[in-house]
């Protein structure tokens, strides 16, 4: 009993190392992947790389829950009452986002007013400043 | 042989007697509780997605987050920061789980030593969370006040900073619930109370908390940071 139990935390030492690394692996590919996607115009690309970066978020999340807070070696049926009720989100973010895009066009399809405002170009917050110092010179002036 | 017959007789977990999930009480009620918190971040974050989804337009994060302190205002490195918040609580989280081991090893001077480096990481997230939420609260980002324009160029709805102060402020009130709680850990071990106990399963159910709250970073970090 006592040298398994020992056995068993040498194992556990050399995990925690090895799921550092893959974290820190991960999120280094999400970073660059950030920087890579920074002032690209091709929106498809956009939108597959923003899945790969989904994807590479739930593999950390895996490797967290699995082995930093040990699920992977708890009991079979404990593992199920925690992972089966998280499923439903599945559902609702297919749900959810769909109706969201949907509320969109229908307001962009029905509230015309509301679409030419959200099309309407504003200044940089720098020119604006600019602009009202000048302002303010006129007026001292 | 006596391990064989043990192996051929199936496991009975459910005859009563013991945990037919082999964990203590404590510890299922904290999954349990995490298994509700998540809950909570994710429709959080759901309804971050469908205000994002059924607005057009939408602020570019690279814009929003590229400073960092001691930087000129017209500083321009995105992702930088927010990185090293991202690495101080993954290591912390790290330093927790050597604690836990240590614990089950019952080396007191191994778990006062990782659980202080916790502390230490969590109150290194928390600091370089409040310079931040500081720094946009200067830029007059607030609750129902939004400076930033969309990425397009055009007028940006106050969606982005309701939803950024909303869930990243309910994320740093669990760290900071988090480092009270190691806090409380930590007194406990040095005050030799888990080793009158005979265990340190206290310092596990903690550790639960401290990778939950490790965890969500890592959703919110790549909701609002990266895409």
């Amino acid at each position: 009993m006592e040298h398994t139990a020992v056995a068993h935390h040498h194992d556990g030492k050399k995990e925690v190392i090895r799921v550092t690394i893959i974290l820190t692996i991960l999120t280094i590919i999400e970073l660059a992947l950030g920087f890579a996607m920074m002032g690209m115009e091709n929106q498809h690309l956009r939108l597959t790389i923003k899945g790969i970066i989904i994807i590479l978020m739930l593999s950390k999340a895996f490797y967290i829950v699995g082995y930093f807070m040990h699920l992977k070696h708890e009991v079979k049926n404990l593992i199920m009452t925690i992972v089966v009720p998280l499923l439903i989100f599945i559902w609702f973010i297919f749900a959810f986002l769909y109706d969201g895009n949907s509320f969109k066009n229908l307001k962009n399809t029905y509230d015309p007013y509301k679409k030419e405002l959200s099309t309407k170009k504003v200044e940089k917050k720098s020119e604006v400043k600019e602009i009202k110092t000048e302002e303010i010179k006129k007026a001292v002036d | 042989m006596s391990t064989t017959t043990a192996a051929a007789v199936p496991e009975k977990l459910w005859s009563g007697g013991k945990s037919p999930f082999k964990v203590e009480y404590g510890k299922l009620m904290m999954w349990y509780f995490l298994m509700s918190d998540a809950f909570t971040f994710g429709a959080f974050l759901i309804a971050y997605g469908t205000t994002r989804f059924a607005t057009n337009g939408w602020p570019n994060p690279n814009e929003v987050f590229r400073s960092y302190p001691l930087a000129g205002e017209n500083s321009h490195a995105p992702l930088v920061f927010v990185s090293i918040m991202t690495f101080i609580l993954i290591i912390s989280s790290v330093t927790m789980v050597l604690a836990v081991q240590a614990g089950q090893q019952m080396k007191k001077n191994a778990v006062v030593i990782n659980l202080l480096l916790t502390i230490l990481g969590g109150l290194a997230f928390l600091s370089c969370q409040a310079w931040e939420w500081n720094h946009l609260f200067h830029e007059g980002a607030w609750w129902g006040r939004n400076p930033f324009m969309n990425a397009d160029g055009t007028q940006s709805t106050t969606g982005f900073t309701n939803f950024f102060f909303t869930i990243t402020g309910f994320h740093g009130f669990h760290v900071f619930s988090g480092v009270i709680i190691n806090i409380v850990m930590l007194i406990m071990t040095l005050t030799d109370k888990f080793e009158k106990r005979g265990h340190y399963l206290m310092i596990e159910k903690a550790g639960l908390y401290w990778h939950f709250v490790d965890l969500v970073w890592v959703f919110v970090f790549t909701c609002f940071y990266l895409i």
